[in-house]
């Protein structure tokens, strides 16, 4: 519900909606107390029409953000690929039913026409589909069997990394944040998502689609708020398996590369060329996998 | 006396197929050449404390030079038809093999290790590593890797002293088939094989800077880390010096892949056939003097078993040979350095201050040089020192567990992840156990096995990326979009 649509004149006052964040499966506000305000781009970041008060995460919500994320690695890396494949889809599903809602908020989010908005969360909901797809076929394409010289069965097979920070790119509220959170859960990791920091009601409406979409609570989890101050101690963070610093400014994501270095986390680095309508490839996949190569002897 | 060991005969392999010089300079553009400062250090044989020969000691000088010929050399050697790189690594390979018993010796000598493990296990596996990533060169289009594989440019190298032609092998050979240059630095201590392999490369007639090595120490690896020109790190040593290059090269577009520590979990269940199980924990912990990131250095055994695989175990090790490397009957070496014997040392007095049992087979150890007995703690408690950080000596911790669950649980308590090993006779149960232990390679009713066609590398704290197979060589391609150095402008520029 925008301002704008509201002072048009209808005899209804229209429901605001209260975004929160999505932490654990649940809608909770920050524990902080916090909010900040949200606004259309029109005028330029921070000079638009008022949108929404969106919860300004604290440290602490990222720490629980973890626990929750850290409790779902088991049940959803256990899963089944093929599992994990269906549950992908019907995200892209419950996505492409609520269109005309992502429209609005990528919209006014990002400044775009109607139209090009539309256009916009198509290609997000069809980037859903195509790593739905994904999830049953990356471990033939980047594993295999290893021919060693010696009566060795030996196997290397893909495994999810853990628990995955993922900075969203602040330049795309929808397609952007979907093309780098679903490469993550496909494969099997959990993620803790730090949504773009000016334009976060995409991504915390993407909680509410995810929440009802069978993807099991905790596997991911959606802060807003300010990028710097939430992925600090995400990339500092020891229970963090990996991040992805998509979102970070140079200067941030080299700061915060160090700090993951203390843990020797899993770290990609933010391209300043990234076109998120071209061909994703298969590179966000394995970013978060790890190969683990099994022997055994053969013989009778 | 019925179970005295047969007296062997000494069975010394002769060292006079190595040809030393009393000294040695940096190879950098093709040519030996001293230290731009001319300072020296000594390499000494860690069996007999004998200086072996002086080599030069690499200053951030060097480093530049050697990193300016990398590049001025990628132009080319990257431009090379694949088909043609691939020749010039087929014929290191053949050399490697020709030379196989002098650069055995030679390896021997320098890092103590015995000649039984040089012979067998290091040099065929540098000489396979070398073919197998030879016939990658002209390949790279189906590597997995994107229609239009690019090298990334020069890649700067730091290896370690416990498998030191080796680990030059896992390095050098993927990155010069996917057309990199590199600049390699290997240990302080272990410094010859790889100025050997210089002679080798002149003997293949690699062009002039495609591969050039720095003597030197750690303040050489790190300048080499951090020098500008370098597009891509490749290290393996400790997690401590892993995350402190992670920490250098933060920011930058350098490429990095980190093979660390270990401290990995040997898992021995009840239904194993426990001969076969012991000599898998014997080669797991004291193959190599135990100088071995993915050492089975945490024995878990289960408890209903504990006592007869342990008798049997201390029975395996008393028939142990320490000694003289260069004896083909030794079955372990020296311990490579004064410093990494003073800190086994230490680690095994923790062990015990600790309130862990220590044994250790009666052995004489030789009075000169650098020992340390195969040794075995047991009641060992996760908390203790002993069974948390890496010992990297022949150093083997027991402790116990009553269920599989337990044993994933203990197995998977560290920050390590490179290694595993289960020995259990159920099939069901390796594949249980194998998809819930966090390491790169889990060996089932086998342990330490390497080969080039083989994924190597660690989870968590133990590093990342892979070494060898087909996941090796995408270390050293870029990705479909990703900017690399270039084959032409830059080079120029860094040339002037």
């Amino acid at each position: 519900m925008t301002v704008s649509e509201r002072s048009e004149g209808a005899a209804r006052l229209s429901v605001f909606k209260t975004y929160k964040l999505y932490v654990g499966g649940k809608f909770p506000r920050s524990e902080s107390g916090r909010v900040y305000e949200v606004t259309d781009s029109k005028g330029g970041r921070g000079g638009g029409a008022w949108l929404a008060n969106a919860p300004l995460a604290s440290r602490k919500d990222a720490r629980d953000a973890v626990v929750a994320a850290r409790k779902a690695v088991a049940g959803w890396s256990g899963a089944t690929a093929y599992n994990r494949g269906q549950v992908l889809y019907r995200v892209a599903e419950m996505l492409e039913g609520r269109r005309e809602q992502y429209v609005r908020e990528v919209a006014d989010a990002e400044g775009l026409s109607k139209a090009k908005a539309a256009a916009v969360v198509d290609a997000a909901v069809d980037r859903w589909v195509w790593y739905a797809g994904w999830t049953d076929k990356i471990a033939q394409v980047v594993g295999g069997a290893n021919p060693v010289a010696g009566p060795y069965f030996n196997l290397s097979t893909p495994e999810p990394t853990g628990v995955v920070a993922v900075l969203a790119p602040q330049d795309s509220s929808l397609l952007g944040l979907v093309s780098v959170l679903a490469p993550v859960i496909a494969t099997g990791n959990t993620a803790v998502v730090v949504a773009a920091e000016h334009a976060p009601l995409p991504a915390l409406s993407l909680g509410e689609v995810l929440a009802t979409s069978d993807v099991p609570a905790g596997v991911v989890n959606i802060l807003s708020g300010r990028t710097a101050e939430i992925a600090a101690p995400l990339a500092a963070h020891q229970d963090v398996n990996a991040i992805d610093l998509t979102g970070a400014s140079p200067e941030l994501a080299a700061e915060l590369e160090a700090a993951a270095a203390d843990n020797l986390k899993r770290v990609r680095r933010p391209s300043p060329t990234e076109d998120w309508t071209a061909d994703p490839g298969t590179s966000r996949l394995t970013a978060w996998l790890e190969t683990k190569t099994v022997w055994h002897p053969m013989g009778v | 006396m019925a179970h005295q060991k047969f007296a062997y005969a000494p069975a010394p392999e002769s060292r006079a197929v190595v040809d030393l010089a009393p000294s040695y300079g940096l190879f950098i553009d093709g040519e030996f050449a001293e230290a731009a400062d001319g300072r020296v250090f000594k390499s000494v044989s860690p069996s007999t404390e004998e200086v072996l020969a002086e080599v030069a000691h690499a200053g951030e000088a060097d480093v530049d030079r050697a990193v300016r010929a990398a590049r001025k050399a990628f132009g080319t050697w990257s431009a090379l038809p694949g088909a043609e790189r691939g020749k010039y690594l087929f014929r290191i390979a053949r050399i490697l093999q020709e030379r196989s018993r002098e650069l055995a010796v030679l390896e021997t000598l320098d890092n103590g290790k015995p000649i039984r493990e040089t012979r067998d296990v290091d040099l065929p596996l540098v000489a396979a590593h070398f073919f197998y990533y030879a016939g990658w060169a002209d390949k790279l289009a189906y590597a997995g890797c994107g229609p239009d594989p690019r090298p990334l440019g020069v890649a700067g190298q730091v290896i370690p002293w416990n498998f030191p032609l080796l680990m030059l092998a896992w390095k050098v050979a993927p990155a010069l088939a996917a057309g990199n240059t590199v600049v390699l630095k290997p240990a302080e201590t272990t410094p010859l094989s790889a100025l050997f392999f210089a002679d080798v490369c002149r003997q293949a007639g690699l062009p002039r800077g495609v591969v050039n090595i720095l003597t030197g120490y750690g303040d050489a690896g790190a300048a080499l880390v951090a020098h500008e020109g370098v597009d891509k790190v490749a290290f393996t040593g400790s997690t401590e010096v892993g995350k402190a290059i992670a920490r250098t090269v933060a920011g930058s577009r350098k490429k990095v892949t980190l093979e660390l520590g270990g401290k990995a979990a040997n898992i021995v269940f009840d239904d194993a056939p426990v001969d076969q199980a012991v000599e898998g924990i014997v080669n797991g912990i004291f193959f190599n003097q135990g100088h071995v990131c993915c050492a089975g250095s945490r024995l878990l055994v289960q408890e209903s078993v504990q006592e007869e695989v342990l008798d049997a175990l201390k029975r395996r090790m008393s028939t142990l040979r320490v000694g003289d490397p260069l004896d083909k009957n030794t079955d372990i070496g020296a311990i490579n350095s004064a410093e990494q014997l003073a800190r086994i040392t230490a680690l095994a007095e923790a062990g015990e201050a600790e309130g862990a049992q220590r044994w250790a087979p009666r052995c004489e150890l030789p009075e000169s040089g650098y020992w340390f007995a195969p040794t075995l703690f047991t009641g060992v408690t996760q908390a203790h020192r002993i069974a948390r950080e890496e010992i990297f000596g022949p150093v083997l911790s027991v402790l116990t567990f009553r269920t599989p669950a337990e044993a994933v649980e203990k197995a998977n308590n560290t920050p390590y992840g490179l290694s595993a090993g289960i020995w259990t006779e159920k099939g069901s149960r390796i594949l249980s156990m194998a998809s819930k232990l966090r390491a790169g390679v889990v060996w089932a009713n086998t342990f330490n096995k390497f080969d080039p066609t083989s994924p190597f590398g660690g989870y968590k704290e133990s590093g990342y990326g892979r070494e060898g197979g087909r996941h090796g060589l995408a270390a050293y391609l870029a990705e479909p979009g990703e900017s690399t150095s270039g084959r032409g402008e830059e080079v120029g520029e860094l040339d002037r």
